[in-house]
């Protein structure tokens, strides 16, 4: 009996799959049908202003939705997500959103991989962190937001934001923040212990040991392991670790990029010269404020943390450019998140109309306004958010050194299709150095080997 | 003859009487951290030490914010908690005593097949049915509604193993037949004559269902995606996460007094229920 109800079930999968895919071939064949009579329409109306920030033509579909109105559901937890609702309702009063907290990082990601692979129950619109995004691109969970123009947004967003929204050549999002990274620093704990601000990572470990020597309570930095941290400062050394064009996968942990990191990195790990304070953790928040932990290479969305939940630092730290190999300006992204539009959705115009509000429209200002750091050149430019002086800064105005290094995010670096996974096993393989204070790469080597088998099983061509 | 060990007066052991006031301060530690703690505002959480009070006797504030953040969410996850407990931890006692003594008490074919059946389900972790019963349950489009929570609950085969064999050693034969000598039905035989000879039984089953059910984490966490069904234990993780990444907003003093809070059900259901416990464990160990 039991099996007949499984064939049954089998059965009724496969025919609802295939109801599905010929529901979605429709789609496809009625956007491209749509898209070309958009362009046509393009052709015969009048490019007014190159640049105008609205695209042209296939607006019209999503203009159309937003007129016919609707329900959506929102899965985010940004803390403006909430404000933003709000707003977008007010505005368009015909549209509901549901807004739903469906958990942060991965409970919100394991959830939505259970609908995905259940076939209903997802949200129109999701947020998908940078790093998370090729996960879900790639085996065609999320709408190609090409089909409604959004590519002509281009000029809109920085460079390395919109290269992280895509994932071949498939435009699978619209980018909310980002997180250029920046070295944040305790001028209190510099100033005593005659400290100058890095330049070089050569100057940073120098600093690390004058530190730690003058009072071993004091750590130049925190490091436990953290994956996210890792493929960072691997892709601000100019390494390239993963490649892939969605079918072959080709991981090397060990290349030159890679290899410049741990060679500056092995130093403060073997040294004992970073605090095994976990990221995240009350211990972490309370060393930040008391001088423990000196600075923070870290993502520029970090003030917001800072002014809100590390109170005791007020008026403490400072922000300089991240320090590099070689003194010329470079940096990653770290953490940052974009909003996609989900392929089970019903109403995906509608979807990406509320997209295209939220990230590139009014939208920007509630995020704005709840502390974020914008992906957005207009606002990234903008004297009035770039000159703002900050008090928790000492008056310093912080955003001066977070929008340049906005602008020298090293280039073309990618994530693995399952990052996610990748991430989760990093304190299994390059968390064991960590712990013994050895050097990192064959931590590291440990990771890639996991990682090959993983993306083999998952049915990638991996290679090393 | 003198230092005979008579169980009215049993002999002393140190080191037993040792090794049992290292566990019990090995248990009462993290309690008396998380009830210290409780007291603590957010910024006293980390400049104080950790066994010892803050700075701030913060306890009512936090109660009270914890009890309103984010438009009371909190109360509706006690709430939940509470409808997911005695629905679903109620209805599996109930299913487990009722086929536990059909089960022990009438012969029909098929017994043994159950009794395997059985024993299969107790080894399964109910963890890893999670995603399965999740894929299953989306099927039938009960995904993110109560009955995903409850109808999962109402199983319970440790549950049933356990009154199984308790109804088989409490519940003479002979009283079954003398009842229905009597002229008694098998439905008043079970409610009158067995229900009484199981309760402690049936309290043991209960307070383990409770229990499971109230701790409950993965199964909500998979099926559930609107923070206003969730249970106590899959909220307050989400607060914990609060902590982590971009924009956050650790907010630790309220998860801690959230726990705290979460916990003080339970205590009280032990203490109410557990002499009943203490007999259930004991009887049919001395033949009477």
């Amino acid at each position: 009996m039991n099996a007949q109800k499984k064939s049954n079930n089998e059965r009724n999968t496969a025919m609802k799959s295939s109801h599905r895919r010929s529901a979605r071939r429709l789609l496809v064949v009625t956007a491209a049908v749509t898209a070309a009579s958009l362009v046509l329409a393009a052709c015969g109306g009048s490019d007014q202003a190159g640049s105008s920030s609205q695209p042209q033509g296939s607006a019209a579909a999503v203009d159309e939705a937003l007129a016919k109105g609707g329900t959506i559901t929102y899965w985010s937890w940004t803390p403006s997500a909430e404000a933003q609702v709000k707003a977008f309702e007010k505005q368009y009063p015909n549209v509901k959103v549901n807004y739903v907290n469906a958990g942060t990082g991965n409970d919100h990601y394991t959830k939505l991989q259970n609908v995905i692979k259940a076939g209903s129950g997802a949200p129109d619109v999701a947020q998908i962190e940078y790093q998370a995004l090729p996960q879900f691109a790639l085996p065609g969970s999320l709408v190609d937001l090409r089909e409604y123009g959004f590519d002509s947004l281009e000029s809109a967003y920085t460079a390395s934001t919109w290269g992280a929204v895509h994932a071949g050549d498939g435009l699978f999002g619209l980018p909310q923040d980002s997180g250029p990274m920046a070295l944040f620093y305790n001028k209190e704990v510099f100033d005593k212990y005659g400290l100058t601000v890095p330049k070089t990572w050569d100057e940073f470990v120098a600093a690390g040991k004058k530190l730690h020597q003058a009072d071993p309570k004091k750590y130049i930095t925190n490091d436990t392991g953290d994956a996210g941290f890792a493929t960072s400062m691997i892709w601000q050394a100019g390494g390239k670790p993963f490649t892939t064009d969605g079918k072959n996968v080709t991981i090397n942990l060990a290349d030159d990029g890679t290899k410049k990191w741990t060679g500056v990195w092995n130093q403060l790990v073997t040294g004992g010269l970073v605090a095994s304070i976990p990221g995240w953790s009350d211990e972490w928040f309370k060393a930040l404020g008391d001088g423990t932990i000196a600075t923070l290479p870290i993502g520029a969305w970090m003030p917001g943390v800072l002014e809100s939940s590390v109170k005791a630092g007020a008026g403490k730290w400072r922000v300089a450019p991240l320090p590099t190999y070689d003194g010329q300006p470079a940096t990653a992204e770290n953490g940052g998140s974009a909003q996609s539009v989900l392929k089970q959705s019903a109403n995906p115009a509608l979807a990406a109309a509320f997209v295209r509000w939220l990230n590139h429209g009014e939208g920007v200002k509630p995020f704005l306004s709840s502390g974020g750091f914008p992906s957005t050149v207009a606002d990234l430019k903008d004297p009035a958010f770039v000159d703002k002086k900050s008090a928790y800064f000492g008056g310093q105005a912080a955003n001066q050194v977070l929008t340049a290094a906005a602008g020298t995010v090293v280039k073309d670096w990618s994530y693995l299709p399952f990052q996610l996974y990748a991430n989760s096993i990093f304190g299994d393989t390059v968390g064991k150095s960590y712990q013994a204070k050895t050097d990192l790469d064959p931590g590291l080597k440990a990771w890639q080997d996991a990682l090959v088998t993983y993306g083999n099983q998952q049915g990638f061509q991996t290679n090393s | 003859m003198t230092t005979t060990t008579s169980p009215l007066r049993p002999r002393r052991s140190p080191l037993l009487t040792g090794l049992m006031l290292l566990y019990l301060v090995y248990t009462l530690v993290p309690l008396l951290w998380l009830l210290l703690s409780a007291t603590k505002t957010q910024a006293d959480l980390l400049d104080s030490p950790g066994l010892w009070f803050g700075d701030h006797f913060a306890l009512f504030a936090n109660i009270k914010d914890t009890l309103t953040y984010d438009g009371g969410i909190f109360v509706r996850w006690l709430g939940n908690t509470l409808l997911y407990v005695v629905v679903g931890a109620g209805g599996a006692t109930l299913l487990s005593t009722a086929a536990g003594y059909g089960l022990a008490k009438y012969k029909f074919a098929g017994r043994r097949i159950v009794f395997a059946v059985l024993l299969g389900a107790v080894a399964v972790p109910g963890t890893a049915l999670a995603v399965p019963t999740f894929l299953m349950f989306s099927d039938l489009g009960l995904t993110n509604t109560v009955w995903a929570i409850i109808i999962p609950s109402l199983i319970s085969p440790f549950g049933l193993y356990l009154m199984w064999v308790y109804a088989g050693e409490a519940i003479p034969g002979d009283l079954l037949e003398a009842a229905r000598i009597d002229g008694a039905g098998e439905i008043r035989i079970f409610f009158t004559v067995a229900l009484r000879l199981l309760a402690p039984g049936i309290v043991t089953v209960l307070l383990f269902a409770v229990v499971s059910t109230w701790n409950n984490y993965f199964l909500p966490l998979i099926m559930l995606s609107k923070p206003s069904l969730y249970p106590l234990t899959v909220g307050l993780t989400q607060w914990s996460n609060q902590a982590t990444g971009v924009g956050a907003r650790p907010i630790y003093n309220l998860v801690i007094t959230g726990s705290l809070l979460t916990i003080v059900p339970l205590v009280i259901a032990f203490l109410l229920l557990q002499r009943f416990w203490q007999s259930g464990l004991t009887a049919g160990s001395v033949k009477q």
